[in-house]
């Protein structure tokens, strides 16, 4: 038919103006294609704008519109409105953030969320992997070390019970995961390993913790375990604290190694064995560095779990940054107003955790590279 | 080696002596790999059984100059406390191991319910992911960053900030007079104490039985003749008529209870208290958020082809769906879920926050109460762990019956 058409209109080279091709760009198409097409889209397209009509209006006169934002005549502002109250954040922000480091200190809390913060993000780049980083980092903590306790150069002494707010919570993140990795590492291979005894306490370790839930184990760690040795003997409640958080990443962090362990060919094994390599080189010059590829995209979600889960500290009476904000929340003028309160700290949450998971993202495709046909 | 060897064949060359057995020898033994692994545990399991006998050690004497006696025979003492919540009736005269039952139901009357809603919001999520509808799509992508992005404690917490800043319960928000929502909770129809209910709740699982024993009836029939029978309404109509019967003969069905406001209080009705709710929503719309991640890559997973062929086929769009895609994309969906399930009964745990008397909640309160320490410690650890292997078992034996079937 078409091919028909086509000789008759090349021999008699006249025709018919053909309409204007339906446009296949632009709003109205896009909208067409994306939104209605169908009964079922477009019954979901009008859903869905009713739900923003009913919503969107509402939310912003409260978040912003009839928001009270400043807390110069305490809660008045926010006494007088039916919006939100921001003005507890702009009242609290200093308890929220440093908790109950010493109020004339809080520079130096600050100052340590910027080094970290820092050396994060310049972490992130993977042009920056080299030793130089390492050293970098070493120094870091020794800065870091210095800036929170105190007791030198002239710094008043700030020890750990002082501690609080986002510096704590930072510090019992990084503390965690550094500390949690190598203990994982030795757990996922004392799994993997042919002496029964060390086979066998590394899996009943595991699985005990992985069945138990996180506020159990930081309970033991904070609150029981004092109660068993001399008081002597006793580290202190931040480096309980961080032995129970540190102790349950592990677990999991184990987990994610064995499958990757499980993972690498065993005739890497074999060849670094036919080689001669006594175990420990064949573990950390073999093994291992394929391992950490392969394992890196789950581990990125279990670290960023261990952020989310230092909020856990608060139970056991830690002044984290939900435990400063609850304690910020108990002065009465301003105890009505925690939403406002807790969504800050929420968004503050999420800002680190979204990026940490996108930037897990462009890693994982990043090391697939080579894998992309 | 072996060439001169081959040549010559003299006899008289002295015969060599038989290799020495791999024995533990007393000379260089250290040297020896299985004497140095034995060294290795025996180090281990030394230092581990040394520091349990130190702190358990420790403990005893600790308790005993308290005057503690150490032992599980204080389960049957009286608590001496009252629980706010509970589903079966508790008193201050009766025992820690009653309390224990309390913590046990509360903990999964709350994971229970929160699973249930969490499957239901994660799949309607995952489903919506994978929407070609732009609006739809993006609005389950942003509810998913949101909720995953952001600490489940903090969740719980936001939640029981807006449940007790609800208005009291004369300015309560009324749901057509029936359902009532205020600062002290949510407040629905329901059956009054003591009535038949747990009756129609046997009855529910009888028809549920039923239902599926009618299903496999029907599949195997399709299987066999190859003529389909729609068993949706006689499914619909055995779950309703089946508790329906058995609480209208063993309870009494004018005990459902319609709360009102009398005094300055909502009475009657099921009553579901602030710090349910907060824990309840905290705990579902977050694990929904990582189920709806785990349905969408299950479906995605399935393979283009399969639907395309079922589609020559001439298989209708419904059937497409429950019989080609999702028995495939169910086998990548199982196992993760289990894990976010058992999950979600572990961070029932964080009801401690808020004040809600679950398994953990209450154990404080229990040891503090008691002063027996390790007991309650070796208890509440026990009971967790095995609420956790049981929803595996549950959901492996599950995952069993979705698995692909190799024959």
């Amino acid at each position: 038919m078409t091919s028909h058409h086509l000789i008759s209109n090349a021999q008699t080279g006249a025709s018919a103006a053909r309409p204007a091709p339906v446009a296949a760009s632009g709003l109205v198409h896009w909208a067409r294609h994306n939104l209605f097409d169908g009964i079922h889209n477009t019954i979901f397209t009008l859903l869905c704008c009713a739900l923003l009509i009913a919503t969107v209006p509402d939310l912003f006169r409260w978040a912003i519109w009839d928001a009270a934002w400043t807390s110069a005549n305490g809660a008045d502002a926010c006494k007088a409105t039916t919006g939100a109250c921001w003005a507890v954040v702009q009242e609290k922000y200093r308890l929220m953030l440093f908790g109950t480091y010493p109020y004339e200190q809080h520079w130096r809390g600050a100052l340590v969320v910027l080094i970290l913060g820092g050396m994060s993000i310049v972490s992130g780049f993977r042009i920056f992997w080299t030793k130089w980083l390492l050293v970098a980092w070493g120094g870091a903590w020794v800065a870091i070390f210095v800036l929170q306790l105190g007791g030198v150069f002239g710094l008043v002494s700030t020890p750990t019970h002082l501690w609080g707010g986002l510096p704590l919570t930072l510090l019992i993140f990084f503390g965690t995961v550094i500390g949690g990795l190598p203990v994982a590492i030795l757990l996922a291979l004392g799994r993997q390993s042919n002496l029964p005894i060390i086979k066998a306490l590394c899996i009943g370790f595991v699985e005990m913790v992985r069945g138990v839930p996180l506020v159990t184990v930081l309970f033991m760690a904070a609150l029981i375990f004092p109660l068993f040795v001399p008081e002597s003997m006793t580290p202190d409640k931040f480096v309980r604290a961080l032995i129970g958080m540190l102790m349950f990443f592990a677990a999991y962090a184990a987990d994610i190694f064995r499958g990757g362990l499980q993972a690498i060919p065993r005739g890497q094994y074999e060849a670094a064995e036919a080689l001669g390599l006594p175990y420990w080189q064949k573990t950390t010059r073999i093994i291992l560095p394929q391992t950490l590829r392969i394992v890196l995209p789950a581990l990125m979600n279990d670290i960023i779990r261990a952020f989310k889960n230092t909020t856990f500290i608060a139970i056991i009476g830690l002044f984290d940054i939900l435990g400063a904000t609850k304690s910020a929340l108990e002065d009465p003028i301003w105890v009505s107003y925690g939403t406002e309160a807790y969504l800050f700290v929420i968004a503050l949450y999420f800002v680190v955790c979204f990026s940490m998971s996108k930037y897990s993202v462009s890693l994982e495709r990043d090391l697939n590279k080579g894998n992309v046909r | 080696m072996t060439y001169s060897n081959a040549k010559t064949t003299d006899e008289s060359l002295p015969r060599r002596k038989p290799p020495k057995t791999q024995g533990l020898s007393l000379n260089g033994f250290w040297h020896d790999q299985r004497f140095r692994n034995f060294v290795a545990q025996a180090i281990v399991i030394a230092v581990v059984i040394g520091f349990f006998v130190y702190i358990i050690g420790n403990a005893q004497r600790a308790l005993s100059d308290q005057g503690i006696k150490t032992g599980f025979g204080f389960l049957m003492d009286s608590a001496g406390f009252a629980i706010g919540e509970s589903l079966i009736p508790f008193s201050a005269s009766d025992s820690f191991l009653r309390a224990y039952g309390v913590g046990i139901l509360n903990t999964l009357k709350v994971s229970f319910a929160a699973i249930i809603l969490a499957s239901i919001i994660g799949v309607l999520l995952g489903v919506a992911r994978l929407s070609r509808n732009v609006m739809l799509n993006r609005f389950a992508s942003i509810y998913v960053e949101v909720f995953r992005n952001t600490p489940q404690l903090l969740q719980i917490v936001f939640w029981y900030m807006l449940a007790v800043q609800l208005p009291g319960p004369k300015q309560a928000f009324s749901f057509g007079d029936i359902a009532f929502l205020s600062n002290r909770g949510l407040v629905l129809p329901g059956p009054g104490e003591g009535s038949g209910f747990g009756f129609a709740l046997i009855g529910l699982v009888i028809a549920a039985a039923g239902v599926v024993f009618w299903r496999r009836h029907l599949e195997k029939r399709l299987r066999q003749t190859g003529k389909k029978i729609n068993g949706l309404p006689l499914s619909i109509a055995i779950m309703v008529i089946v508790p329906a019967v058995i609480w209208t003969v063993f309870g009494s069905p004018s005990q459902i209870e319609v709360p009102a406001l009398r005094g300055f209080n909502i009475r009657g009705g099921l009553q579901l208290s602030p710090e349910f709710l907060a824990l309840f929503l905290g705990l579902s719309l977050y694990i929904a958020a990582f189920i709806a991640e785990i349905v969408r890559a299950g479906i995605a997973s399935v393979n283009k082809g399969q639907i395309e062929a079922a589609t020559a086929m001439g298989i209708k769009n419904a059937d497409v769906l429950w019989r080609v895609v999702l028995p495939q994309a169910m086998r990548v969906i199982v196992p993760p879920t289990t894990a976010q399930y058992v999950s979600l009964l572990k961070n029932s745990s964080l009801g401690v926050m808020i004040g809600y008397p679950e398994l953990f909640n209450l154990n404080n309160t229990i040891l503090t109460a008691s002063g027996n320490t390790v007991e309650a410690i070796i208890i509440m650890m026990a009971i967790y762990l095995s609420l956790t292997t049981t929803i595996a078992v549950i959901m492996n034996w599950y995952n069993r019956s979705v698995q692909l079937k190799e024959r």
